[in-house]
């Protein structure tokens, strides 16, 4: 269908509105590179970064590659965000050549939802290859930067990532009781193509992968109805 | 019995006997180790007299041929091409069978007395019958075709295992195989335990028939397999002197297994031999002895017509087909021939882009022979031979059998640089390695759903690339241990462990309730699981159940806002004895940075033995 040269592309939305009308697509494009790292090099916003990443391969739409270089993902962890261990398939690269390469040859197969990889440095022409190897199907490919020692942001170095993330954990929503509530992100977007860098707080996902906008639900008069069905 | 008290022995004081007393023993022991093997007395007999007892059952009488009422098809038959040289019949005896378990059969448990008399049972109907029984069982009147439980009361100690049947046949062809390849291309098959060998034009390759034979039987021997082998113009006769006693001795022409018929005497053997030897019913054969017709020769002096009348057509053609009246046709088997694709070169090529083009002219070759035989390859092979006489070798796996020549070629391309032209390359072979049944396959059930994304090209691609064991799948074991709680899989086929079926009437049925998912979805699990738990420091908790307030991790103090738990887990004994008591208390909980951290005390905090009550970092979540 003659369209004067635009092309609709496949978006994977948030399904909030407050994040999703300030990314330049509406959504994550499914047939783009993005990439996750950590705001700092501790190991909770690294585990936070996955599971951000774990929840968008979640709620893409068939089977995962997972290009790993060490054997620490928990499998139950990693289904309580929706990956379900019948959709995830692992493979081990020793160094970040080989998992960029088997990420595109995962991008390149298109029978894929979603193709995620851990590295720690990448070119610019790495990247490049991923995003030209993602465009035209619909897997998505997220990139999870790893901090190197010497503390150079990894997100600093050029890259033809559409979208670039960073999610830090933050303090759980607090419950009237003890315990611990639903955990909460610091999502930012250090850069993105077609839109500004901007700051959120979500709720981190849940069973199906989903973020939520925290309630601000203050001081309300809890259970006003069956407190005057009582009186 | 002075010397006898001198000695200090049990001989009671009045100088009385009692069976088993210690200085009867010698003389009694010896007594027994001068019996032949299968008369000495078992265990449970020696202590009540001092002689060795005669057996408690009679020996069953067997007939002349040591098996009695067989069921038909155990014997063994020849062929012969008439006018040609002759033909041979080796007859897998019996005895081969129970080899054939000792050597596919379950390990010996130890301890397990390795000398028992070894037999095979096998189950029809409501009965357990014996299948084949060793030398030793058979010395002890055991045959094959007697009830299992008859031999059980015979014979203590009995070694049963059951029969292989499916097994043993094919064996049978393996072998068969084995011969066509190497000794004669005509082997046949014939009923449970014998083979056909047409030896028409290939005995002088061995060394003529007697010596052809002896190999044969030595050749046997080494496998493990008892032959009787017999050679003879046809294929009935042949088949006639490989089942009969081995007493016979047909006038000097038979020597050990082996039996040579000089060719124009296979009337002369046959006219001797017992009827059973002519591949006829049970019910016919034991006609002919109620008629008193015991011998093939009295047979072959009779009218031919009442005979027809009386057992049927098929004993005047059994006949018929012994002397050599009747043409016998033999069904040979057929060694399946290894598949590859060959490309020679007028002039000797060394360049990456020739071997591409060659590879994509060899591939369709292939994958076009694969069609025809109806396979898929599992693995393939490409030897190209150097002019200096080295092969260069290009080896690709695949995941499922596949026959895409599209996709085996960009497999065997990735690799091409693995091949060292050195001064050319004058030759290119395919060779399939493994190749598997592949039919034609449904594309998609449905025409409104999408097809599921055939992953099997992508794990292919991969497994070329970095191994098929850096590749896996993870499947839920029923662990509360979280290390132990995923276990690796093989990417493809994720083996479906689906409920059995009960039956209608099952109380199971009554439980509604679906199956408990063995990783707990509703009890929060981190995201990444350190490969061993960290020990902290500085660590500080109320015991016995309250979670810590602050510990060290890594060198870094951790204040504790939150926390939920503990959850308890225990060790799992029947796995290893260490764990016996062990017990770990997890708890999950969220520092002043808002990181959520899975820690564990080993220990529940009041029996010391559950644990030294020291904390770890197990995992992290997001």
């Amino acid at each position: 269908m003659e369209t004067g040269g635009f092309k609709r592309r496949p978006v994977l939305p948030f399904g909030i509105g407050a994040l999703d009308k300030r990314l330049g697509d509406k959504g994550l494009r499914l047939d783009a590179l993005h990439e996750v790292a950590g705001t700092t090099p501790d190991m909770g916003d690294d585990c936070a970064a996955t599971l951000f990443m774990a929840g968008i391969a979640a709620r893409a739409w068939g089977p995962v590659l997972w290009v790993v270089r060490r054997h620490d993902l928990f499998a139950p962890g990693l289904s309580q965000v929706g990956l379900d261990h019948k959709r995830l398939i692992y493979a081990e690269a020793v160094d970040d050549a080989e998992a960029l390469a088997i990420m595109e040859e995962g991008l390149r197969h298109r029978g894929l939802g979603a193709v995620i990889g851990e590295v720690k440095r990448v070119a610019m022409p790495a990247t490049r290859r991923l995003q030209l190897a993602a465009e035209g199907g619909r897997t998505i490919a997220l990139l999870m930067k790893r901090h190197s020692r010497e503390g150079v942001d990894p997100l600093g170095a050029p890259s033809a990532a559409v979208t670039r993330w960073r999610v830090a954990s933050a303090p759980s929503t607090p419950l009237p009781v003890e315990g611990i509530g639903r955990p909460r992100w610091r999502l930012s977007v250090a850069r993105q193509r077609g839109g500004d860098s901007f700051e959120l707080e979500v709720e981190a996902c849940d069973a199906t992968g989903r973020c939520d906008l925290p309630a601000k639900l203050g001081n309300r008069p809890a259970a006003a109805g069956r407190a005057t069905r009582a009186a | 019995m002075a010397a006898e008290h001198a000695k200090g022995c049990s001989v009671p004081r009045g100088g009385g006997w009692r069976p088993g007393a210690r200085w009867a023993r010698d003389k009694r022991q010896a007594h027994i180790d001068a019996l032949p093997e299968h008369q000495r007395p078992p265990i449970r007999d020696l202590g009540r007299c001092d002689v060795a007892a005669d057996h408690a059952f009679k020996r069953i009488k067997t007939d002349a041929w040591g098996h009695p009422q067989l069921p038909p098809g155990t014997g063994g038959g020849t062929a012969s091409a008439p006018g040609g040289g002759g033909g041979a019949a080796p007859k897998v005896s019996l005895a081969a069978i129970p080899l054939h378990h000792a050597s596919h059969g379950p390990p010996p448990r130890s301890g397990e007395d390795l000398s028992a008399p070894l037999v095979t049972a096998l189950r029809t109907g409501n009965r357990q019958l014996v299948a084949g029984a060793c030398p030793a069982a058979q010395a002890l009147g055991i045959t094959p075709g007697m009830a299992l439980a008859k031999a059980r009361a015979q014979v203590a100690g009995l070694d049963i295992r059951p029969a292989d049947p499916e097994g043993d046949r094919a064996d049978l062809e393996r072998l068969a195989i084995a011969l066509a390849r190497r000794w004669t291309p005509t082997v046949a098959i014939e009923g449970e335990d014998t083979l056909f060998l047409d030896l028409s034009g290939v005995t002088h390759l061995h060394g003529g028939e007697a010596r052809m034979t002896r190999r044969l039987v030595r050749m046997l021997a080494r496998l493990g397999v008892t032959a009787q082998v017999a050679v003879a113009d046809t294929a009935g006769a042949a088949w006639a002197a490989t089942h009969v006693p081995a007493e016979c001795n047909f006038g000097g022409w038979g020597e050990g297994n082996v039996l040579l018929c000089p060719p124009g005497e296979h009337p002369a053997l046959l006219a001797q031999l017992p009827t059973e030897a002519l591949r006829l019913d049970a019910k016919q054969i034991e006609l002919l002895h109620r008629l008193g017709v015991n011998q093939i020769g009295q047979l072959l002096a009779m009218p031919r017509a009442p005979l027809v009348r009386r057992f049927g057509a098929s004993i005047v053609l059994r006949l018929d087909q012994a002397l050599g009246h009747l043409a016998e046709p033999l069904h040979p088997v057929v060694p399946p021939e290894p598949l590859a694709v060959t490309q020679r070169f007028a002039e000797p090529i060394a360049s990456p882009e020739a071997i591409a083009h060659w590879l994509g002219e060899l591939v369709p070759r292939l994958a076009l022979a694969l069609a025809q035989a109806g396979l898929g390859a599992r693995r393939v092979e490409l030897v190209a031979d150097r002019i200096d006489g080295v092969p260069q070798r290009i080896a690709i796996g695949l995941a499922r059998p596949n026959r895409d020549p599209a996709h085996l070629l960009r497999l065997l391309l990735r690799r091409i640089e693995q091949v060292a032209p050195g001064y050319g390359i004058d030759a290119m072979t395919l060779h399939l390695r493994r190749g598997e049944r592949l039919g034609p396959e449904p594309v998609t059930e449905r025409l409104d759903e999408e097809a599921a994304p055939d992953l099997a090209a992508l794990v292919d691609t991969l497994a070329t690339r970095i191994g098929e064991r850096r590749m896996w799948r993870t499947r839920p074991v029923e662990s509360d241990v979280p290390e132990r709680s995923a276990a690796r899989a093989p990417v493809l086929d994720p083996p479906e462990r689906t409920a059995a079926t009960l039956k209608t009437g099952d109380v199971r049925g009554l439980d509604r309730q679906a199956a408990l998912h063995p990783w707990h979805p509703g009890w929060r699990k981190p995201a990444r699981l350190l490969r061993r738990p960290e020990r902290l420091d500085h660590v500080m908790a109320e015991l016995p159940d309250q979670p810590p307030r602050r510990f060290t991790w890594r060198g870094q103090a951790h204040k504790v806002i939150r926390a939920d738990g503990p959850e308890r887990i225990f060790g799992e004994w029947w796995k290893r004895d260490a764990e016996r008591h062990a017990v770990r208390d997890y708890f999950h909980v969220e520092d002043d940075a808002g990181h959520r951290y899975w820690l564990f005390r080993s220990g529940d905090g009041e029996r010391p033995v559950t644990g030294d009550l020291s904390w770890y970092l197990h995992g992290v979540f997001g």
